[in-house]
């Protein structure tokens, strides 16, 4: 049998370490098949030293999603490794210290406004960036963490990722008539670069894993992966809009 | 197999590549934060470099106790025994 995603043509955004969720769509992406193409931010070299650790290194474009020339080269700068894009999984979020870890009723406006632009908006701005590369059949995925909620710490992250939600919703319906989909993935809590710049993060890993029906492995991004991958492929040609969550089955019970 | 000068010389290299640490600043008792600035990302980009250079595997929750120069040559002498 071939592979899940062979010949598909993929963007991953969001990979900083090997812990990273992105990092684990590519490996399984390029083992089920698909040509992957990286963007990074920041630290570039980072991201290139992770990528030679990919099944095949993959080429990393630099992508701040906040910058307006940055989104509009991406398309040149994908057409310098491949003729088109058949998905794209948007792994980004960030927020400035004040917004995270207590202290929600004081966090100033102009640092929600970064976690809101980097988080939430960039999901629109990079689906927008990569239209001209996309035909019908294609796919757009994103992360998510369960934002029908209040959870302890999280703060203006969980209402960036309420506005991602509601994002992806909206890009459903406007790119579904050029026969794009559009889904989230909500995965529990894993300990990548980003949770662990969460102060009090522990606070989700305890309650999580003993919550969730199916139990929950911090350390496992492959359940995430594999659902990304999943929505990425042919396997889901008439889902869009959808929120999959990938968290033990956390979401769908009250506490123990 | 590499003697404990080999690995500090190998880890002031990749400090100045990573961070544009000074390699003459580079000791083992110097904290990577402390003395030498180097900021989380940076560390983690350290950490990546190291692995490859000396071939060893340093697991994420093995960062933090690495503070100083020395601590990280210290792991890595007991990874590749």
């Amino acid at each position: 049998m071939s592979g899940l995603l062979e010949g598909k043509r993929l963007l991953i955004t969001g990979i900083i370490t090997d812990q990273s969720i992105a990092f684990s769509v590519a490996k399984l992406a390029q083992e089920q098949g698909a040509t992957v193409v990286l963007t990074g931010f920041g630290r570039l070299s980072l991201v290139e030293r992770i990528a030679k650790r990919l099944p095949k290194e993959a080429p990393v474009i630099e992508l701040d999603v906040t910058n307006p020339e940055h989104l509009a080269g991406l398309e040149g700068k994908v057409r310098e490794h491949v003729d088109g894009l058949d998905g794209v999984l948007h792994s980004i979020g960030f927020a400035p210290a004040s917004c995270l870890g207590g202290g929600f009723l004081e966090a100033p406006w102009e640092d929600v406004a970064t976690a809101i632009h980097v988080s939430t908006f960039s999901f629109k701005s990079l689906a927008v960036a990569c239209l001209p590369l996309m035909g019908t059949g294609g796919s757009v995925v994103g992360l998510d963490f369960d934002a029908t909620k209040a959870w302890p710490v999280y703060d203006w992250m969980g209402v960036a990722k309420a506005g991602l939600e509601s994002t992806s919703r909206y890009l459903a319906r406007d790119l579904g008539p050029r026969g794009i989909r559009v889904n989230l993935v909500a995965a529990g809590p894993l300990r990548t670069m980003a949770a662990k710049s969460i102060p009090g993060f522990a606070v989700f890993e305890e309650s999580w894993a003993k919550t969730a029906p199916l139990g929950w492995d911090l350390n496992d991004q492959v359940a995430a992966a594999k659902a990304c991958c999943a929505l990425l492929s042919d396997w889901f040609p008439a889902t869009t809009g959808e929120i999959v969550h990938v968290d033990g089955g956390y979401h769908a019970v009250g506490s123990s | 197999m590499s003697t404990r000068e080999e690995i500090a010389g190998g880890l002031a290299e990749i400090l100045e590549e990573v961070a544009g640490v000074n390699p003459d600043d580079v000791a083992e008792e110097k904290s990577f934060t402390d003395d030498l600035d180097v900021d989380s990302l940076s560390m983690v980009e350290v950490v990546v470099a190291a692995e490859e250079k000396f071939g060893v595997k340093i697991p994420d929750d093995e960062v933090p106790n690495l503070k100083t120069v020395g601590d990280a040559v210290s792991y890595i002498v007991k990874s590749q025994a």
